[in-house]
């Protein structure tokens, strides 16, 4: 039992951290919440625990265990569906919504984690019960390293150029440089616009871009984050100040208007730059020999 | 709470020449162009909608 202890508790630890280190490493905004942590982190020990457990229960050697470690494994397919129930719940009180695509998103994020968590213990206790407990320790730390490199993810700043658009009425028509965003019908409300309104430009750097900036969730995802970061002044059937993101048909940019609560051009364009790619938005066009011959 | 409600349909129209609006919709006249940004607004509010400017001196609340 004693020399399967220190493989354990390596297996356990490494993998323990590296849950925590990843949980630090976050989406922005989730999980906010105290007990949202805790959630991960108890679910992030009882993977470490699983992956820990299989060198032990091999070289016992006990099957009939690894065969168990392996139901259990399954269980972590419903972390992506307890994610996917609670953000979706949160979503309908919220005035801006993140959207199905970023919860998603998120949800299978956190679902990858834990099987990672669990890859790290079980490599850190395999190197111990191989060779010894510090050689252990470094395979997770660099199994650790590895997770969040795995983790870390793209970003939409890879695919686009920001710029600032010039927000301007043509009558009644809202529009960011020559794209139309909608049709504002009251003086007052024009004037708060422009007065107080930021507007952009996202152009994509090729035509995968162009397709993910089509994508509606990618869109939702942009919005949320920068409300979430720049405030906005819409309110409860007062909808006029929506954010919103539309394109332009023929040249594929994208123009964003919002009316935030604080009004930073600079931080604007870099929080776009920093919006997660959600995987399901990636537009892959180009990889295909037709998408290629058909964007020359 | 699950909330119904009319969406993308003209809720009301506030104009400034009866002619020019006839239909199944709420039509409201105003003898001004405050009047008609008054009533839009008050109406906007109430309705949970956004107004629209048809550009012929017509407005329209529109919930989106």
């Amino acid at each position: 039992m004693e020399s399967y202890l220190i493989v354990i508790l390596v297996g356990l630890l490494i993998g323990f951290v590296d849950r925590w280190v990843m949980l630090r490493n976050d989406y922005r905004h989730y999980p906010t919440y105290p007990h949202g942590h805790l959630t991960h982190l108890t679910m992030g020990f009882i993977a470490a625990g699983l992956g820990a457990m299989v060198v032990p229960a091999i070289s016992k050697p006990d099957y009939v265990a690894v065969t168990f470690l392996a139901l259990a494994a399954q269980q972590f397919r419903d972390v992506r569906n307890m994610e996917r129930e609670s953000l979706g719940k949160l979503d309908d009180n919220k005035l801006v919504e993140r959207g199905n695509d970023y919860i998603e998103g998120i949800a299978k994020v956190f679902e990858a984690r834990n099987y990672l968590c669990m890859i790290t213990a079980f490599i850190s206790s395999l190197v111990t019960q191989i060779w010894s407990w510090p050689l252990g320790i470094v395979a997770g730390l660099i199994c650790i390293l590895f997770s969040l490199k795995m983790m870390a993810g793209r970003q939409l700043g890879e695919l686009i150029e920001v710029n600032s658009g010039k927000l301007h009425f043509n009558g009644s028509l809202l529009m960011v440089d020559d794209v139309v965003i909608m049709n504002v019908g009251l003086p007052a409300t024009r004037q708060k616009i422009l007065a107080e309104g930021l507007g952009i430009v996202i152009h994509p750097k090729n035509d995968d871009a162009r397709m993910t900036l089509d994508n509606i969730g990618q869109r939702m995802a942009i919005i949320y984050d920068v409300v979430s970061i720049l405030g906005t002044k819409i309110e409860i059937n007062e909808t006029e100040l929506y954010p919103m993101a539309r394109k332009h048909p023929d040249k594929g940019y994208l123009v964003f208007f919002i009316v935030p609560n604080e009004p930073d051009m600079e931080s604007l364009i870099e929080i776009v730059k920093k919006v997660p790619l959600l995987e399901s938005a990636q537009g892959i066009g180009l990889s295909s020999l037709a998408g290629r011959k058909a964007a020359d | 709470m699950n909330e119904t409600a009319l969406t993308h349909c003209i809720l009301a129209a506030v104009c400034l020449e009866p002619e020019k609006v006839c239909g199944a919709c709420p039509i409201f006249i105003a003898a001004s162009q405050e009047e008609q940004q008054k009533t839009s607004l008050l109406l906007a509010r109430i309705l949970g909608g956004i107004v629209h400017d048809l550009e012929n001196g017509v407005f329209i609340i529109v919930k989106h």
